[in-house]
């Protein structure tokens, strides 16, 4: 498993490199300019010298390098320096943001609280209400139980989050008052009322995404969950005069979760993702709401950065689902 | 063999397990599967019974409806004294180590994520109150008793052959010293070669700790070769049941001499000489059986009655019980139409 592992952390090194030069060509080919909200008033040569300012003066080979050089090289030795007080990264370029002309990364942890806060607590909260309902649903296949959490999944699949985020507002912060429409990001939590404040705007963007995941993986843990009551095992589990419970929750479940648990580890990387429409909807300023405006900005080292984030925690968490699979499944062995 | 000295340790009567078919839009209930339609039967202790039949004939589930692994239809089941026909689930669950069930898939009636001493040692979690040493030496014993090292106790199911899961489904059915195991069909999934070591096992077992077998199987000469009754099952009924030899020598019921006629002949020269009884036609659904005598649609030696009245089960030698028309009390016209009513 360990020599499986450092084997698919190595071939994962050129799969990234390949995603992070198609990422830059990409953007590269998208129309736009980044001068493009400068004022006309501005004379074109002054443009012209901003632009070079950037460092859109250099080829497109040049400026690739540059960015993996202060992306793999520089970046981690300044997060060095600010874990142990180095000074590795000194007078060095750091990726710098076209829009805020402060380092990508510092803005990227920034927003990483307040995503983490509502998209991962979304996330948990989705897991923790659907493994239940898919192990009772599976376990009273066909009962009103099932039914009724089938048409909450299918609602949960079907309807888009900017449709029930703005449900919600409208009614419990515009017709009842109950929770406010807007996540306020710079509260600060320090006693319990403005830790019930917090939970209060937590509420409604978290459970708008947690009813998503909710559909998703309550599916997932009914089918895995159907698939194992019927196997031979079942009967022998009691045949051999276990409980119920015992039956259900160890010899069933333990089985269904193999597949259950690869799935809910893929869906982490979209956490960092961030939720970038509910984000939108309930003013979170996260990593998602982070992300589309460096896209509308043109802020080019922005959004690559970004996206070759997310595409290292995709990469990664593909490597622990199977690493994970490996460790449950006694079955499967990688070496 | 059957002798009326022995007790009898099972005693099923007029067991029907009928499963519900759903259709149509509402799903309503369309009507029901019998697999099981009335069957009696009585094992004695210490012996085995084998139970055959065609495939679909109702044997694997009238086996499990035994050990009330099914919520039966109708009927009653006594084990060794206690009725468990009617008793719900959970009361049933302190009677299970008393009967026990060796499955016929050995790759799929073991858990997959649990090593062999997890399997075997389970049973004794829930019944038992023995220590952790305990427990592992009872465990080794159980291994040595199935002839499995024991040195694969961590290992998981999927890490053996065919047969060595086998010997690990009997050594689990063992666990807990049951008196009356019902083996479904333990055999079927195994190589011929493997077929024998695990047969010559159970009667080791059954020697060694006075068990009582319901041996399932569709291997005719391997019933042969353990069971000291012969029960056989044709859509959901037992058409006849006999001590062994009296079966195999002599069959009564038209149905049963048709499946001897299948067993192959080793001797060439036999063989070519061997008349095979073919039976015409499909077996009718057991979810619409045929009107009178289940077997009528097939059975070469029908008569007009067949058709319309069900054959009553009945003794009609020592110990030799059959249910069919032609040894009603109209056998005097009859019998010189079968030459194994001659024979008796």
């Amino acid at each position: 498993m360990f020599t499986y592992t450092i084997r698919r952390l190595i071939i994962s090194i050129p799969t990234l490199l390949f995603i992070a030069l198609v990422i830059f060509l990409l953007l590269e080919m998208a129309p736009g300019d980044p001068m493009a909200q400068v004022p006309l008033t501005v004379p074109p040569e002054v443009k012209e010298r901003m632009r070079e300012a950037l460092g859109l003066g250099d080829p497109v080979h040049i400026r690739f390098f540059k960015w993996m050089q202060q992306f793999f090289i520089v970046e981690p030795m300044h997060l060095l320096d600010g874990l142990f007080g180095t000074s590795f990264a000194e007078g060095q370029q750091r990726v710098i943001s076209w829009q805020t002309r402060s380092p990508v990364m510092d803005i990227v942890m920034q927003r990483m609280p307040q995503t983490l806060w509502v998209v991962a607590m979304s996330y948990v909260v989705g897991v923790l209400i659907a493994l239940p309902i898919g192990i009772y649903s599976a376990y009273r296949q066909y009962s009103i139980f099932d039914q009724a959490g089938t048409f909450v999944s299918m609602v949960g699949y079907s309807v888009p989050p900017f449709f029930s985020g703005v449900v919600v507002i409208v009614i419990f912060s515009v017709k009842l008052g109950w929770l406010p429409s807007i996540y306020d990001t710079t509260h600060v939590v320090n006693d319990w009322e403005s830790f019930v404040v917090q939970l209060k705007q937590m509420i409604m963007p978290v459970m708008v995404l947690a009813l998503q995941t909710t559909a998703q993986i309550s599916r997932f843990m009914r089918a895995s969950m159907l698939d194992n009551l019927n196997q031979d095992y079942v009967r022998t589990a009691r045949a051999k005069g276990l409980t119920e419970a015992v039956v259900v929750m160890v010899h069933v479940l333990r089985n269904s979760m193999i597949p259950v648990i690869t799935v809910i580890a893929l869906g982490v990387p979209s956490i960092f993702g961030g939720a970038i429409i509910t984000e939108q909807i309930f003013k979170v300023n996260g990593l998602g709401q982070l992300l589309i405006t460096a896209i509308q900005a043109n802020d080019l080292p922005m959004v690559q950065t970004l996206t070759f984030i997310f595409a290292i925690l995709i990469v990664l968490f593909n490597l622990i689902a199977d690493v994970l699979y490996g460790i449950l499944d006694p079955r499967i062995r990688y070496d | 063999m059957a002798d009326g000295a022995l007790k009898p340790l099972v005693e099923v009567r007029n067991l029907k397990m009928h499963f519900p078919i759903f259709s149509g839009i509402l799903r309503r209930r369309a009507g029901e599967v019998k697999a099981v339609d009335g069957v009696s039967f009585d094992i004695f202790e210490g012996e085995t019974l084998g139970l055959v039949g065609e495939s679909g004939c109702g044997k694997s589930t009238a086996g499990r409806a035994i050990l009330r692994l099914y919520d039966i239809t109708e009927g009653s089941i006594r084990i060794d004294g206690a009725e468990i026909g009617s008793q719900p689930q959970d009361d049933l669950r302190a009677m299970r180590p008393r009967m026990q069930m060796v499955f016929q898939d050995p790759q799929a009636s073991l858990n997959p994520r649990m090593s062999v001493a997890g399997i075997i040692g389970e049973p004794l979690d829930e019944h038992t109150k023995l220590s952790k040493s305990e427990k592992l030496d009872r465990i080794y014993e159980l291994m040595d008793a199935v002839g499995l090292n024991r040195d694969f106790a961590n290992r998981y199911p999927h890490e053996f052959s065919g047969g060595q899961r086998q010997r690990i489904g009997i050594a689990r059915a063992l666990a807990l010293n049951p008196k009356f195991i019902v083996c479904d069909e333990p055999i079927a999934a195994l190589d011929v070669s493997i077929q024998a070591q695990v047969v010559n096992l159970l009667e080791d077992l059954q020697e060694k700790f006075g068990l009582t077998y319901l041996f399932i199987s569709h291997d005719l000469s391997m019933v042969r070769h353990i069971a000291d009754r012969v029960a056989v099952m044709y859509l959901g009924k037992v058409v006849e049941l006999a001590p062994r030899d009296a079966l195999y020598t002599v069959p009564k019921h038209p149905y049963t001499e048709a499946l001897l006629s299948a067993v192959p002949e080793p001797d060439p020269r036999l063989e070519a000489k061997v008349e095979r009884i073919i039976l015409k036609g499909d077996v009718p659904s057991p979810a619409n059986p045929p009107k009178g005598c289940n077997f009528c649609t097939r059975c070469p030696k029908v008569m007009e009655i067949c058709r319309s009245e069900e054959p009553e089960f009945r003794e009609v030698a020592p110990g030799h019980f059959t249910a069919c028309h032609l040894h009603d009390q109209t056998k005097s016209q009859t019998a010189g139409k079968t030459a194994a009513s001659e024979a008796q």
